[in-house]
């Protein structure tokens, strides 16, 4: 089979904070009832992750269970473990009211690090960036200047940020932009 | 004449000189100068022509409110017109020019029109042009073009770069001045998050010019000492050269910050907007001090009295040797006492008040200055410069007393506070009558998300007086911020100095009956020309209500929207309509507090991000092979392959015919992809479509119309079965995010109880479009997996490996041809396009773009959704009644096209059109039928919507929308062209290409 | 602009991240409808100076539609709640009575 190759294929830069192509990455959207005792199960299974708490970002080894609404998940696993990861969804779910389905590659993945990182997202995202009101583990879907896009930090301080594939260089762009050297805010670190 | 003073200037840098322009002109100045006190200091005092009489102007004050001293500044592609000089902030190498005048500054031919003044009274471009009427067109419109507009555009192609900010906190205050540092360390020493901005670049305000204590230190300590404080506070962020724009609802502000504005080329943004959401907003922002109107105010040297006191204490720059100050309060004679102690002559303060000043008038005598109480100016005599005042008695009607020779004269009508921010979403006003202006009605302010108050006035800005009673009114402002925000705050006012002055006495003409010479030479409005004679003639006009004045006269309509003119313009409209301020009211007070840069709103969004543009996987392969891209949506999808020297017509041509003879590739990767998946699916995709869906056998493709609940049609495509419990929807490409809205509203709002889950995958998937009687042939070099016309029927599809790449093959088409479409995940699209194109080659394959789809689509008789339709099309009108179930007792639209217009039998239907001379119909075109309507256009009778030039027939087909189309086949209809000529087509079948659809089913 | 609060997610966010979606507690009329009772549905909206009930769409956020009770005139947002229900939720009711006593609202009040 030919090479998977992700819309930004590994583009990287530094400026403010480094902005960095986070690679294939598998991504399975998962809807179904959150709160029944079978689908924690399911992710517990398919994971090794508890269901996360409403807007919360719960990352393991390997993978993440992030919270998109009241009756989906995103689930982050390994780019060639997707089939398997479904699978173990399907047959844990079975009987269920639910839908697993791939979305690894409609997806531009991004890790955007540094000490800039906080004030590079604020310039795009009307969300407060700051060290109290955003903390690691926190997960926001939001608006990042004109596409819809999602983001978590971790504990090592790195933003982990999402949008549609189709708009990856305007996505990567716009955070290059943002953190060009002298475009220092000088709010946050 | 004005120097540079060698004692005083506490902001600028006299060691250091720094050299800049002025039309052309080389001058210095200092660091810490404004151009404002640059050009000053070097005695430049005509800076400008004003817009409508092009009389000479000089700086009249010193910040944000100056209307008269616009420049453009810069060159090339940095220029930038009607910047003010009060606020630019001098730096090395700065390059300015005067504007509105031709030929030169000293020498305009447009002043001409000041003479004719009298002739151009308020109203009189609206009395004027309105006949003959076909003169508005060829006469006075092209010379009003010539003359309008102040100021040169600025050249294309903006250097820099902008950006936007979000930031959260809990009180925002506005003005660095003393009211402000107050108010923020109030609200931060409760616990609050402050962020402190202060529009000019040095913080403290005026405060230091007029001197006092604060705490028992005199207040530029207290100021410095504030300040490191709250530097020090880690819930605080301070900002200066970041003026509040504008306050909006539910606690939004805008903050605009001038970050490189002073160090031009820089690597900095030069602009960033902050977009702030607060839970309190204090309005710090000061007052205004207001001209007088007298004759001849308008000339260069007429200066607000508290700009010539900042000018030679903060630049250290004389606006004149001898300098006559004409004032209705106290708070002028601190600028002649100022200029006194200065060394500089003082000839006379002309206090317009009978009874003349308190302490600060014994002050001035005691340093020898003639003060005349009951007196005004009658008249300022000079051009370009002031010479000397004419001296009458404020009650009389300007008989000269006596003349005085002066320089500059200084004048004060009072004080405004700066209610802008405060009144932008809401606030109320009350008018004070002893201190005659309008100050925010702390029991009406504007109103937040929860109900409640949003906003405090703090210090002059809620009109209070001395620097005492404006710090405890700044202190109890962030008070009442932090204990709004749940803070408990504690702790008093600091003590500070106050003072005891005189009543200021409203004067709003001087002298009191001055005469129509008098007053059509006293201005209200210095930009725009407006005079006290003007604003009369309105009121008698009858333009009594304050906005249809303000528009009528242009009062307060120019760039500086009123800051200095508004107050003095409703006075003289409530005098001329015999009613009292209040009654007349203001007019409204708009973001942004002054003019800010239009790319600062764009913020990023310039150049390669100015908009998101959506890629295919397979778009670098288009780029790097001729693509003409055409935007559908916000994709950029090829119209065609262009080769070599030729046209988009050939291309298209080339395309269509290797399609139909051989094979040809298509990116259709935008297509919408929604799955739709649950017990519930088949019975919500009956709702969806107008036909039967849940009918469908895995494994197996349907055709499918979508109408909204109104009836019209808004989306097609093929649906697939996946399984029992899945269905996988295709859209159109701009529908894919709005018809997967559309699904979930349903689900989510009317049959929430329904179990069904979607998920849109349109970007996980890149499809190819197969096409050409080779299709079969090239995809089987590809494949192991069995795809002979047995295995995969038409309108069948299956799970194949294809190149070695799992994907889904549809056999569809959309051209006509035996065709597939081949899904597969993203990530692997480039990889399967270079696979098609190379096991292609011995079969000539070429990609072919969305012409020759849209074409090859029309010559087979297809619709295509905005072609075909435009929102109020319905399936029936297109003669598509099969797609349409008579079994399901319901489907989003049903009801609706029932209603008797629906059903209505002589609805315009489609058909297809044959032009009788085999030209292509002009797209858009409609066809006329006999006699008019009651707008004596003609009758019409049908349109075509979709025209072409058929390669494959080698003549123009059409489809169009055909009052009882299909009854009326063969007739012949005229459709006239714009350049006024007939074409003439006959009504035909829309399948104009293999009507039995043996192509398609090889 | 305005702050709403998504009852489905929690953010509170700025407007860009919501879409309006006319008014709320509508009832759908389908086949076998009147023409009166359809035409009402369909276009027949409130337009109210003061309170009123809309639809709005976390487009920009967890893509779910919920309720907003609004006042029109002084945009006061008296509170918001899950789209799953047909009429205003009793404590969104009492939060309005206590602005805006003797409120109605089409049925409600």
């Amino acid at each position: 089979m030919s090479e998977a190759v992700t819309p930004l294929n590994g583009a990287r830069v530094n400026g403010l904070a480094t902005i960095a192509d986070a690679g294939l990455t598998g991504m399975i959207t998962l809807r179904g009832d959150l709160s029944s005792a079978e689908v924690k199960a399911a992710v517990q299974k398919a994971t090794g992750l508890d269901v996360p708490a409403q807007r919360q970002a719960l990352s393991g080894q390997g993978a993440a269970a992030l919270w998109m609404s009241p009756d989906e998940l995103l689930l982050i696993c390994d780019y060639d473990g997707v089939a398997e990861t479904i699978a173990t969804l399907e047959e844990a779910l079975r009987g269920q009211h639910f839908l697993a389905v791939n979305v690894s590659d409609a997806r531009t993945y991004l890790h955007v690090s540094g000490t800039g990182a906080r004030e590079i997202l604020a310039k795009l995202c009307p969300v407060d960036l700051s060290p109290e009101a955003f903390t690691p583990g926190m997960f926001r879907r939001t608006r990042m200047a004109q596409v819809p896009a999602a983001f978590w930090l971790d504990e090592a301080g790195t933003f982990h940020l999402i949008c549609f594939r189709s708009v990856a260089d305007y996505a990567f762009n716009l955070l290059k932009t943002a953190a060009l050297p002298g475009g220092e805010v000088g709010v946050y670190g | 004449m004005s120097t540079r003073l060698a004692k005083t200037g506490r902001l600028v840098d006299h060691s250091r000189a720094i050299e800049f322009t002025f039309n052309g002109k080389r001058l210095k100045g200092h660091p810490g100068d404004t151009l404002a006190s640059a050009l000053l200091a070097n005695d430049q005092m005509l800076v400008g022509r004003s817009f409508k009489y092009h009389r000479p102007r000089g700086i009249v004050a010193s910040g944000a409110e100056e209307p008269n001293a616009l420049v453009g500044l810069g060159e090339g592609t940095r220029f930038e017109p009607n910047q003010r000089v009060t606020t630019t902030e001098l730096f090395d190498g700065l390059t300015c020019i005067s504007q509105n005048h031709w030929p030169s500054l000293d020498f305009d031919i447009g002043a001409v029109n000041t003479h004719l003044s009298r002739f151009l009274p308020a109203g009189f471009y609206y009395k004027m042009f309105i006949h003959p009427r076909p003169f508005w067109k060829h006469v006075y419109e092209p010379f009003i073009r010539q003359s309008a507009g102040l100021g040169k555009a600025s050249n294309p192609g903006d250097p820099d770069r902008y950006e936007h900010f979000y930031y959260f906190c809990d009180v925002l205050v506005v003005g660095g001045g003393v009211a402000g540092l107050q108010a923020a360390l109030a609200a931060a020493e409760a616990g609050s998050k402050v962020m402190l901005i202060e529009q000019t670049a040095h913080w403290g305000g005026r405060a230091p010019v007029d001197g006092g204590e604060v705490e028992g230190q005199p207040v530029a300590d207290w100021i410095t000492a504030t300040l490191a404080k709250l530097q020090d506070m880690p819930n605080v962020t301070l900002r200066n050269r970041c003026m509040g724009a504008g306050v909006y609802d539910h606690g939004y502000a805008l903050g605009y910050e001038r970050v490189a504005d002073h160090t031009p080329g820089s690597d900095a943004p030069r602009h960033r907007l902050w977009r702030i959401r607060a839970g309190q907003i204090v309005t710090a922002t000061g007052a205004i001090e207001r001209p007088l109107s007298f004759a001849g105010n308008d000339i260069p040297g007429v200066m607000l009295a508290s700009a010539i006191r900042d000018y030679a204490i903060d630049f250290g720059v004389s606006v004149g040797d001898r300098t006559v100050v004409v004032t209705n309060n106290d708070d002028a004679y601190r600028t002649a006492i100022t200029l006194k102690q200065l060394g500089l002559e003082i000839p006379v303060i002309l206090d317009a008040r009978q009874s003349g000043g308190g302490a600060l008038a014994d002050e001035a005598r005691a340093l020898g200055i003639r003060v005349e109480n009951g007196k005004g100016i009658a008249k300022v005599k000079g051009g370009k410069r002031v010479e000397g005042v004419a001296i009458c008695a404020q009650a009389g009607e300007g008989a000269v007393l006596e003349e005085i020779k002066c320089d500059a004269v200084a004048m004060s009508g009072g004080w405004s506070p700066v209610v802008h921010l405060w009144s932008h979403c809401g606030g109320k006003l009350i008018w004070d009558e002893a201190q005659a202006h309008f100050r925010p009605d702390r029991a009406n302010p504007p109103k937040g998300a929860k109900g409640e108050g949003f906003v405090i006035p703090a210090g002059a800005a809620n009109g209070t007086g001395d620097l005492a009673s404006v710090v405890a009114d700044a202190h109890e402002a962030g008070q009442a911020a932090a204990k709004a925000m749940g803070r408990k705050p504690k702790g008093k006012a600091p003590e500070a100095s106050t003072s005891v002055e005189a009543p200021m006495q409203p004067v709003w003409l001087m002298p009191q009956g001055a005469g129509i010479k008098l007053r059509m030479k006293s201005w209200l409005d210095y930009q725009n020309d407006v005079k006290v004679s003007d604003v009369q003639l309105a009121a008698r006009e009858g333009y009594e209500s304050v906005e249809h004045a303000k528009r009528y006269t242009t009062l307060g309509m120019a760039t500086d929207q009123g800051k200095l003119s508004n107050i003095n313009g409703l006075a003289i409209l409530s005098d001329a309509l015999n009613q009292p301020i209040p009654q007349t009211g203001t007019t409204t007070f708009r973001p942004p507090y002054t003019p800010i840069s239009l790319s600062s709103i764009a913020g990023e969004a310039k150049g390669e991000i100015f908009q998101p543009i959506r890629k295919t996987p397979m778009h670098g392969w288009h780029e790097a092979h001729g693509a003409d891209f055409e935007p559908v949506g916000q994709w950029r999808r090829p119209y065609c392959f262009l080769r070599g020297e030729e046209g988009r017509h050939e291309a298209v041509n080339r395309e269509i015919k290797q399609t139909r003879a051989s094979l040809a590739l298509l990116d259709a990767s935008t297509l919408g992809k929604i799955i739709v998946k649950g017990a519930d699916a088949g019975r919500f995709m009956d709702m969806l479509y107008t036909n039967m869906m849940s009918t469908l056998k895995p494994g197996r493709c349907r055709y499918g119309l979508m109408c909204n609940e109104n009836g019209f049609l808004m989306d097609d495509g093929v649906v697939a079965r996946l399984d029992e419990d899945t269905f996988l929807v295709h859209t159109t490409t701009g529908g894919a995010e709005s018809i997967h809205g559309h699904m979930e509203d349903w689900l989510q709002c009317e049959w929430w109880d329904w179990k069904v889950y979607t998920a849109n995958v349109t970007e996980q998937y890149a499809q190819v479009g197969v096409a050409g009687p080779n299709s079969r042939k090239v995809i089987e070099k590809l494949t192991e997996d069995d795809i002979s016309a047995d295995a995969l029927t038409f309108m069948g599809w299956s799970e194949i490996t294809v190149a070695g790449i799992p994907a889904r093959v549809f056999r569809i088409s959309f051209a006509g041809e035996l065709s597939f479409e081949l899904s597969v995940p993203a990530s692997h699209g480039r990889a399967l396009w270079d696979a098609l194109l190379e096991a292609g080659e011995e079969y000539g394959v070429m990609p072919y773009g969305t012409e020759a789809m849209h074409v090859m689509r029309a010559e087979k008789g297809f619709i295509m959704i905005g072609d075909e339709t435009d929102g109020t099309v319905i399936p029936q009108d297109l003669n598509m009644d099969w797609a349409i179930s008579k079994k399901k007792e319901d489907y989003l639209g049903k009801r609706a096209q029932e209603r008797s217009h629906m059903a209505d039998p002589n609805r315009w239907k489609l058909v297809g059109l044959e032009t009788l001379d085999g030209s292509v119909l002009p797209d858009g075109a409609y066809a006329t039928a006999p006699g008019t309507n009651a707008n004596g256009q003609r009758n019409t009778q049908g349109r075509v919507t979709s025209t072409y030039h058929s390669p494959t027939l080698g003549r123009g087909i059409a489809m169009g929308l055909v009052h009882n189309g299909p009854d009326r086949m063969g007739e012949v209809l005229e459709f006239p062209k714009v350049d006024g000529g007939i074409v003439k087509a006959k009504i035909v079948d829309q399948v104009f290409y293999d009507k039995d659809g043996e192509k398609q089913n090889v | 602009m305005l702050i709403l609060t998504c009852p489905c997610c929690g953010v509170t966010g700025e407007e860009t991240e919501f879409h309006q979606g006319g008014e709320a507690h509508l009832t759908r009329h389908g086949p076998g409808a009147s023409d009166d009772e359809f035409h009402t549905y369909m276009f027949a909206k409130e337009n109210p100076k003061g309170v009123h009930f809309e639809r709005w769409r976390h487009n920009n956020g967890c893509g779910k539609w919920f309720h907003a009770a609004r006042d029109t005139m002084t945009l006061e947002v008296y509170g918001t709640y899950p789209a799953q229900t047909l009429e205003p939720p009793q404590e969104i009711r009492d939060a309005i009575t206590a602005k805006r006593p003797g409120w109605t609202w089409r049925e409600f009040a």
